[in-house]
């Protein structure tokens, strides 16, 4: 029952302040840890952004391609909002909340065609790599989208592809070769809150608790967007929409910079 | 079926290095990372909370509930699917029956203490780094403990009696008999044990001989790290 | 004769072995194994004469009677409400016991206290199986309307509050904030302007985070004099409180 917490951010909100003090538009401290399970999975970071800790890792596998696209491989994302990060998440089959995780992480990455399908095709019609994006928060200070996102594409940046024999048809895990997997372009998600008549972003666990709505912005280094998704029972006018967006693409540049430092 | 050296040049009684931090994951009411070799465990306590379902309730004392975890990227080799797996709850057990006996929970009656490990890395001894690292947090969240518990594999690879196997030894073609223990380091007695192998009596009672220096050092690095928590910076 | 192996102020845990013989008394946080005195939990030691004792640097609430704690309404029934006191299981406060008015059987409870309304209790009695009983009868018993509840350490409440008050006071002064403490560990703040409600929250965590070291109160002061001076109010919060 957070009822107290969203009355008392709500009321804050309102006079236009946070209770960490941070502007509306100011995101926490970020760092990105690359290969933290670099002998387990083919690529993996961390993201920390203030006491939000989420881990990302890249497994590569064979697998055979869907009959209406024989010459593609594709990407799967899982995100799972473990207990072992926040007293708000539960044990037991993916909530709900996980799977809306996974699915948005997801499209801002297939829609973006951050990663070149085609390209993961080894033999068409038969064999192709499957790019599995495995996401888990480690402490849930806020914010899980963004992180989620960030650590994914974090995590691709250093993914290798590991060796594949072809008369075996088996993947050996144990010989990683230095073949990136190719990353065309790298979408950024921006999620942008709405809490009474303000808007801000990078939120706590408590102001996330006391939004009306939130829209997330997965963008691209030239502006575009490559997905969206609104969240909450609130509705948005266009020009509150056309506001978030704005905020959403202003972001997404500054946690690039973050990301390109690598 | 001579092993000469160790891979790593590792002495053959001793650990891996270490490193441990407590209060990794805030919101929890305990936590802590553990990293031996190339394993890396988080582990978080939550509790003690109402216990559900009912019937486990105990009149007389909280319980403890583990619940282990390989994240999906973490294993040697292929992919592991996401969700429990025999293996799974069968180190549940094990880890919550290695911590229960240094725990107090008379406090605490009808309730439960959940623990979670995630392991972001594995290198073999996952439930012994598991349950190390559920020691500190459990610690960490101010639980009544009678001591702490270290934990690690002791076993023979090919023709010696070896502390802690890593995974390539684990592997070892010519046979390897890996026996993870959990001990409290204060009385030396054992609250896990566990073997898969093949191996004679006096080496079973060598290899527990042997690990009697890695108990002090484990603990050594668990004292470390919960009082660097509360370290002036 | 006895023999430590610590000191007072030494922080240790479990299974640490605090003093030999049995001259030496163990209290809360130890216990005996033999001639031996052992640690159960990461605490910093304390002696008293023989007593040797560990104030804990964590852990959960542990209710007791005659504490005051700070509730959350979580629950009601015909005659009675649940009250959330950081514990497992919630307490409970019945008709007679929640007001010096008297309420009719079958009134409308949320009047009185609502789901999510936060107060100030005292616990009558906890039983065994931590049963707990609760009343609003008492001076400073009261509903916690507005402000902020933030949660710290419950062993840490002591020294929150500080001798005779000094350390709550000192906060209460250089914030302007009204401030109530649970023994559970809850903390209630409320301040007109939100600068100082942040700079009191802050001062109260800065007291959990170092209760163990010496010299706090004035580690404190001059902490909320500095604080004070760089925390700018935003532009906007000031037109509001015209």
């Amino acid at each position: 029952m957070p009822n107290e917490i969203k009355k008392y951010v709500q009321k804050l909100i309102a006079k236009g302040v946070r209770e960490d003090g941070r502007k509306m538009d100011e995101y926490r401290d970020i760092k990105i840890e690359y290969n933290v399970s670099a002998k387990s999975a083919e690529g993996s970071a961390r993201v920390t952004i203030g006491d939000t800790v989420v881990v990302a890792g890249i497994k590569l596998d064979m697998g055979t391609p869907f009959p209406d696209r024989p010459g593609e491989g594709t990407i799967m994302v899982n995100a799972e909002l473990l207990p072992l990060s926040s007293p708000d998440f539960e044990s037991g089959p993916p909530s709900i909340e996980s799977i809306e995780l996974s699915r948005v992480v997801d499209r801002g990455i297939r829609e973006s065609k951050a990663i070149d399908f085609t390209k993961l095709c080894v033999k068409k019609g038969e064999k192709v790599w499957l790019v599995f994006i495995d996401i888990y928060p480690i402490n849930d200070a806020g914010n899980l989208f963004d992180a989620a996102a960030l650590a994914a594409m974090a995590a691709l940046t250093t993914a290798r592809f590991p060796k594949y024999d072809e008369k075996t048809e088996l993947v050996d895990y144990y010989t990683r070769t230095d073949k990136p997997l190719e990353l065309e372009k790298k979408p950024i998600s921006i999620t942008v809150l709405k809490i009474g008549d303000k808007i801000l972003v990078d939120p706590t666990d408590r102001e996330w608790k006391a939004y009306d709505a939130r829209i997330t912005v997965a963008s691209l280094e030239n502006g575009n967007i490559s997905a969206m998704q609104k969240g909450g029972e609130t509705p948005l006018s266009p020009e509150e929409i056309d506001k978030m967006i704005e905020l959403g693409i202003a972001k997404a540049k500054e946690l690039r910079k973050v990301l390109d430092k690598k | 079926m001579t092993y000469a050296k160790r891979e790593d040049g590792r002495k053959f009684d001793e650990l891996r290095p270490m490193e441990a931090k407590v209060g990794v994951i805030p919101r929890a009411d305990g936590s802590a990372m553990f990293k031996i070799g190339k394993t890396i465990a988080y582990a978080a306590v939550y509790g003690p909370k109402a216990l559900h379902p009912t019937h486990l309730r105990n009149p007389e004392t909280g319980i403890i509930r583990c619940n282990y975890n390989m994240m999906s990227f973490s294993g040697s080799g292929d992919r592991i699917r996401p969700g429990p797996s025999r293996r799974s709850k069968e180190i549940n057990l094990v880890m919550a029956k290695a911590l229960s006996p240094v725990m107090d929970l008379s406090d605490y009656p009808n309730t439960v203490v959940d623990v979670f490990v995630e392991l972001l890395q594995t290198d073999a001894g996952t439930r012994c780094a598991g349950i190390t690292a559920a020691s500190l947090a459990l610690a960490d969240a101010g639980i009544a403990m009678k001591d702490l518990v270290v934990a690690f594999a002791v076993g023979k690879v090919g023709d010696k009696v070896v502390v802690d196997l890593d995974y390539s030894e684990e592997s070892f073609e010519e046979g390897a008999t890996d026996i993870p223990i959990a001990v409290m380091p204060r009385t030396g007695k054992l609250t896990l044990l566990q073997l898969d192998g093949d191996i004679t009596r006096e080496e079973i009672k060598e290899a527990l001989e042997k690990s009697k220096k890695a108990v002090k050092q484990l603990y050594d690095v668990q004292k470390e790290a919960l009082k660097a928590k509360y370290e002036e910076k | 004769m006895g023999k430590l192996n610590v000191k007072d102020k030494d922080i240790v845990v479990p299974g640490e072995e605090l003093a030999d013989g049995m001259d030496i008394l163990p209290a809360a946080g130890t216990y005996r194994d033999g001639d031996k005195i052992i640690a159960s939990q990461v605490g910093v030691v304390s002696t008293n004469g023989r007593l040797i004792k560990l104030i804990p640097l964590g852990g959960r609430y542990i209710p007791k009677a005659g504490d005051t704690v700070i509730g959350k309404v979580v629950n009601m029934s015909f005659s009675s409400w649940f009250i959330n006191v950081g514990y497992a299981y919630d307490g409970v406060l019945s008709l007679k016991d929640a007001s010096s008015e008297y309420i009719d059987r079958g009134a409308d409870l949320t009047r009185f206290y609502n789901f999510g309304d936060y107060m100030t209790c005292k616990i009558t009695q906890v039983t065994r199986a931590m049963n707990i009983d609760l009343t609003m009868k008492g001076p400073g018993l009261r509903k916690l309307t507005g402000g902020k509840i933030i949660k710290i350490t419950p062993s840490k409440v002591p020294r929150v509050i500080g001798k005779q008050g000094s350390m709550i006071n000192l906060i209460k002064d250089k914030t302007g904030c009204r401030i109530s403490i649970g023994q559970n560990g809850l903390v209630w703040i409320q301040g007109d302007d939100p600068a100082m409600e942040k700079l009191a929250t802050e001062a109260v965590k800065e007291i959990e985070k170092k209760s163990h070291i010496p010299g706090l109160t004035d580690k404190i002061t001059k902490f909320l004099s500095k604080e004070a001076k760089t925390t700018t109010i935003p532009k906007e919060t000031k037109e509001i409180k015209k």
